[in-house]
């Protein structure tokens, strides 16, 4: 590739990325050459302030028609916007709450690599957003998992943090293979990686073995990636990995790569095996034929996650199996493929990150005060902190559901997309409306804990974090206006992404 | 004059409450009952506004009130008005009285919170969101408003009936929030059903399209959603045997929460199958008219005997709710004027009886500290005044002739003798049973021998005067002048009438 050819790229849609990189790269090196004693917390702020940046220059690309370069390995589009938003937005949170974190034991000699990881995860996650090809899309994946894997077992000294990290990397580096293997077929089929390529390569697939073939690669693509997302029967890893994992991290995990995660699904999905034809030009694709699997999937996910969840006495072990069921209501959004897919998965994913950011930022700070993370530590609540207790409340009620909040309308959009569809997915969503209800048990038995039983010990919370105060403020805020006032988003994405119907283009 | 205010203001006027009790110190005691009552006035006020601008012989549609609020979005192609949720609020002449009497009993049991005994701050925030809750879930115009303000008055009335109630509360907070979990998730189902399938969640408009033969969707479908409705409204009301919580919230939540309880989030129950059951799959409804007959009569009888063998007063007027709603039913089961007129008299009427007995065994339990009738009795000799309204209560209750009991139990078996005799002539056992239980009952209380000494009973005083004197005036004028209620009532039913084809 000459000089030239390299100049004449439309760099400018990348400036995001390139801000990403820049600054993780940058606190590296400051990293190194900080005094020893110093308190490293200033870099989580520098990693605030160049999301931030990455976000306006973001916003600023709002408007900037579907473009893509180096090869088309690399795409701007309207769904690498939205998301890219929505990783962003989570990954500002994350470090707001990683810098109002402090750390039992064990973390003070990499406090700086605390940091900066983050930015590199969300760095992989943004790449995936906007990947055109599958290297493009495994190298997020790797960047994301592998700062992942280090950030959980951050704590170096806790065992808990330790196993957190080992089990993390052993399910992670199989899925991860799995996928690859599954990557493997379809290259082989097509003699291309990318994207768009493989699409029109596929749409002419005449010949019925490939099909099975390319069934086989789906099913195998489905199941690695299923490791990411937590969907169950590949979920196993997610309740000790949360639980081990600094807190911060925690929500990261549970937001910030489980979207990512939905990202390179619609990716793959929607993009390979969405326009594969099963028998000869003009058949149905193979996603099509495929949907009862995902079903399947998506209401074992939605029944294990809840379902489990109700008999656990450990809060982070108890928001795992919250967030695995959260993983499988979209879940539902992908069997159902309506035309309001990708608004619905959108809108969920935002309204998700939102309550459970804030969640965890409750979690963070009772955490810090009692020094444990069982959910009877919350009892009182209400007693030591009203406004506490009653931010921690509405978040609950959004998380499970209820009208008013985000959490109710992302979960509408998912039903009519589910009824909607020419064939309705009656069975699939009576599962999520039940496994919903089963979720108030348990985010209600939170709620029991903080409202009606006495604390154990009386004191107050004196001195809450700024980082946390930011958190709670948006999260609470953005949970009750989403719910509120829905067309907030709806108008946004009118307006700036134009029905994502540039996705396939 | 533009009125389309004031059905927003009427539902959330109780909002200003709230905010004046958040920035009060929680330990004025008096100051934040007092402010507690006063806040459930406006609506109140607004409420009687509106029943003397119906009197006044002006159509109620002038409040009517539609706002673009939702729309769902990536949906291409479709007509425009569909997909998209309003902010519509407006009433009829039954959703009107429905108001009325939430208002009513609302500020009665405000007035009835004296018995609260701590934290009233968050008692009175929660109570007056309830109250949000109650009017929005009347006046909605369409399912999704109306499912959004149904579910407000689900998590304040958990956490008044955990928070406040007596010693087994948390179970039965619980079980109140599961069992209505699960009704309002196969509501939620059947009403994003319906939007799927029409693209329109406006009440009128759904009624509409549904008597359209074109609409896409079999009459199994229909008949499907109809019986998923009864499910989903039959664990509110609560139609046996879906009643089991319904038991322990009346007798774990605080006497003030019961009577909103009783007196109207069950008729939320009534309310829906009526509106929603009777107004959208007429046809379907009156294939199910026999079940319902027979649900209606199982209900009176399975109430009426199970109250005749309670120890506790609180239990005897649990199971006679459950009696009580069975003749909503048998009224719906109908399918006449007669028993539709009959059904939601009894709605109205309950709600007023209902209110007024819980307010008194919260007057009696106050004192004594017991609700079970054999430690209660001869209280006639140490609370005359109490005692008299109790068996007044108990009277309406039963349907003697001058109260509104008598009316609407008459006009529902009136109907039901038309159509289905031999149901009907089974459930008039259970007007018998309730003549016998009540008077048991009460009886037991007021007369004989006192069995424990409770020396210096004082009797009603002050402020306890008003609920009972309001209610009791209330239901003696609806049974001596019924057409307060059946007058307002007459379009709806015209138009209920016109669905069913008649």
């Amino acid at each position: 590739m000459s000089l030239e050819e390299l100049t004449s790229f439309n760099w400018s849609i990348m400036t995001p990325e390139f801000i990403i990189v820049g600054v993780a790269a940058l606190l590296t090196v400051i990293d190194l050459f900080m005094p020893k004693k110093q308190d490293r917390r200033i870099l989580g702020w520098i990693g605030i302030a160049a999301i931030f940046a990455a976000m306006v220059s973001l916003v600023g690309l709002l408007g900037a028609a579907p473009d893509s370069i180096l090869e088309d390995t690399f795409r701007l589009d309207s769904f690498g916007k939205a998301f890219k938003l929505l990783l962003l937005a989570g990954g500002a949170l994350v470090l707001f709450l990683a810098v109002s974190y402090k750390a039992e034991q064990g973390m003070e000699e990499y406090r700086g690599e605390f940091y900066y990881l983050f930015l590199t995860g969300l760095l992989g996650g943004m790449i995936m957003t906007s990947s055109g090809d599958l290297i493009t899309l495994f190298i997020g994946l790797e960047l994301l998992s592998i700062s992942s894997y280090i950030l959980a077992g951050m704590r170096k000294n806790n065992l808990q943090s330790n196993e957190s990290a080992m089990k993390y990397v052993i399910n992670g580096s199989i899925a991860t293979a799995i996928t690859l293997f599954g990557m493997s077929y379809v290259y082989g089929l097509t003699g291309t990686t990318n994207l768009l390529a493989i699409a029109g390569a596929l749409q002419s697939l005449a010949d019925a073995q490939h099909a099975y073939l390319l069934g086989l690669a789906f099913l195998m693509i489905f199941v690695g990636l299923g490791f990411k997302l937590a969907a169950a029967p590949f979920h196993m890893w997610a309740p000790d990995v949360y639980q081990g994992a600094p807190t911060p991290v925690t929500a990261f995990l549970s937001v910030v790569s489980k979207t990512a995660g939905f990202v390179i699904v619609a990716r793959i999905l929607i993009s390979v095996f969405g326009v594969a034809a099963t028998e000869g030009p003009g058949s149905m694709p193979i996603l099509y034929n495929m949907q009862d699997y995902i079903a399947v999937v998506a209401g074992a996910t939605m029944i294990i996650g809840n379902v489990v969840a109700l008999k656990q006495s450990n809060i982070k072990r108890m928001f795992a199996y919250s967030s695995i069921a959260h993983a499988g209501y979209v879940l539902v959004a992908f069997t159902s493929l309506s035309s309001n897919f990708f608004y619905s998965v959108w809108f969920y994913l935002l309204a998700y990150l939102f309550m459970n950011l804030g969640a965890f930022a409750v979690i963070q700070l009772v955490e810090a005060k009692t020094g444990s993370t069982k959910i009877a530590d919350f009892a009182g609540l209400y007693r030591r902190s009203p406004v506490l207790a009653v931010t921690m409340g509405i978040l609950l009620i959004a998380l499970a559901g209820f009208p008013g909040t985000a959490g109710f309308i992302g979960k509408l959009n998912i039903f009519i997309g589910a009824f909607m569809v020419q064939e309705p997915h009656y069975v699939l969503a009576s599962v999520m409306i039940a496994t919903t209800v089963v979720s108030y048990f348990y985010y209600f038995g939170i709620m029991t804990q903080m409202f009606f039983r006495p604390a154990a010990d009386d004191s107050k919370f004196s001195k809450i974090p700024v980082g946390i105060v930011v958190v709670l403020i948006v999260t609470v805020v953005a949970s009750v206006l989403f719910g509120v006032f829905p067309d907030i988003a709806i108008d946004f994405v009118n307006e700036n992404f134009n029905q994502f119907s540039d996705f396939l283009q | 004059m533009d009125l389309s205010f004031v059905l927003s203001l009427l539902v959330f006027s109780p909002l200003l409450g709230i905010v004046v009790l958040a920035f009060m110190p929680k330990t004025e005691e008096k100051t934040i009952k007092i402010v507690g009552f006063l806040a459930t006035l406006p609506a109140l006020g607004i409420a009687i506004g509106l029943y003397l601008h119906y009197l006044a012989g002006k159509d109620l549609s002038d409040f009517d009130v539609a706002k673009d609020w939702i729309t769902f979005g990536g949906l291409q192609g479709v007509e425009a008005g569909f997909w998209k949720v309003n902010y519509e609020l407006g009433v009829s002449g039954f959703t009107m009285l429905l108001v009325v009497l939430t208002a009513v009993v609302a500020t009665l049991a405000a007035i009835a919170s004296i018995y609260i005994k701590k934290e009233w701050k968050g008692y009175f925030m929660l109570f007056l969101l309830l109250e949000i809750g109650m009017l929005g879930v009347f006046t909605a115009e369409n399912l999704i408003l109306f499912f959004l303000f149904f579910e407000i008055t689900l998590i304040p009335t958990f956490f008044l009936i955990g928070k406040w109630g007596y010693f087994e509360k948390e179970k039965a907070a619980y079980s109140f929030l599961i069992y209505n979990g699960l009704g309002s998730a196969v509501l939620l189902i059947v009403i994003m059903i319906l939007f799927a399938k029409t693209g329109t969640t406006n009440i009128d408009m759904l009624t509409q399209i549904m008597s359209d033969s074109n609409v896409p969707m079999t009459s199994g479908l229909k008949l499907g959603l109809l019986i998923a409705l009864l499910v989903a409204f039959g664990v509110k009301l609560p139609i046996f045997p879906l009643h089991s919580w319904m038991l322990r919230v009346h007798v774990q939540a605080p006497p003030s929460i019961v009577m909103i309880h009783s007196g109207i989030l069950l008729k939320i129950g009534a309310y829906g199958l009526i509106r929603f059951g009777l107004g959208i799959f007429p046809e379907q409804f009156e294939k199910l008219a026999v079940l319902l007959a027979i649900l209606g009569v199982v209900n009176l009888l399975y109430g009426a005997f199970l109250a005749f063998i309670q120890t506790d007063f609180k239990m005897v007027l649990a199971y006679s709710s459950i009696s009580h709603m069975g003749i909503v039913l048998i009224g719906l089961a109908a399918l006449n004027e007669a028993g539709v007129q009959g059904a939601i008299f009894q709605v109205v009427s309950h709600g007023l009886i209902s209110a007024l007995l819980f307010f008194l065994v919260g007057a009696f339990y106050e004192r004594t500290d017991t609700s079970l009738m054999e430690n209660l009795g001869g209280m006639a000799k140490g609370m005359p005044i109490a005692s008299g309204f109790l068996l007044a209560g108990a009277l309406a209750s039963l349907g003697l002739p001058g109260m509104s009991g008598f009316v609407s139990e008459f006009m529902a078996f009136l109907g039901l003798f038309e159509e289905l005799p031999w149901i009907a002539a089974v459930g008039t056992i259970g007007i018998i049973m309730t003549a016998v239980y009540l008077l048991r009952a009460v009886l037991g209380i007021t007369y004989g021998q006192a069995h424990r000494e409770f020396t210096g009973l004082v009797d009603l005083k002050g402020v306890e005067f008003v609920p009972v004197v309001v209610l009791i005036a209330l239901i003696v004028l609806i049974g001596v002048i019924p057409s307060v209620l059946s007058s307002p009532l007459q379009a709806t039913l015209e138009t209920i009438m016109l669905g069913l084809g008649g």
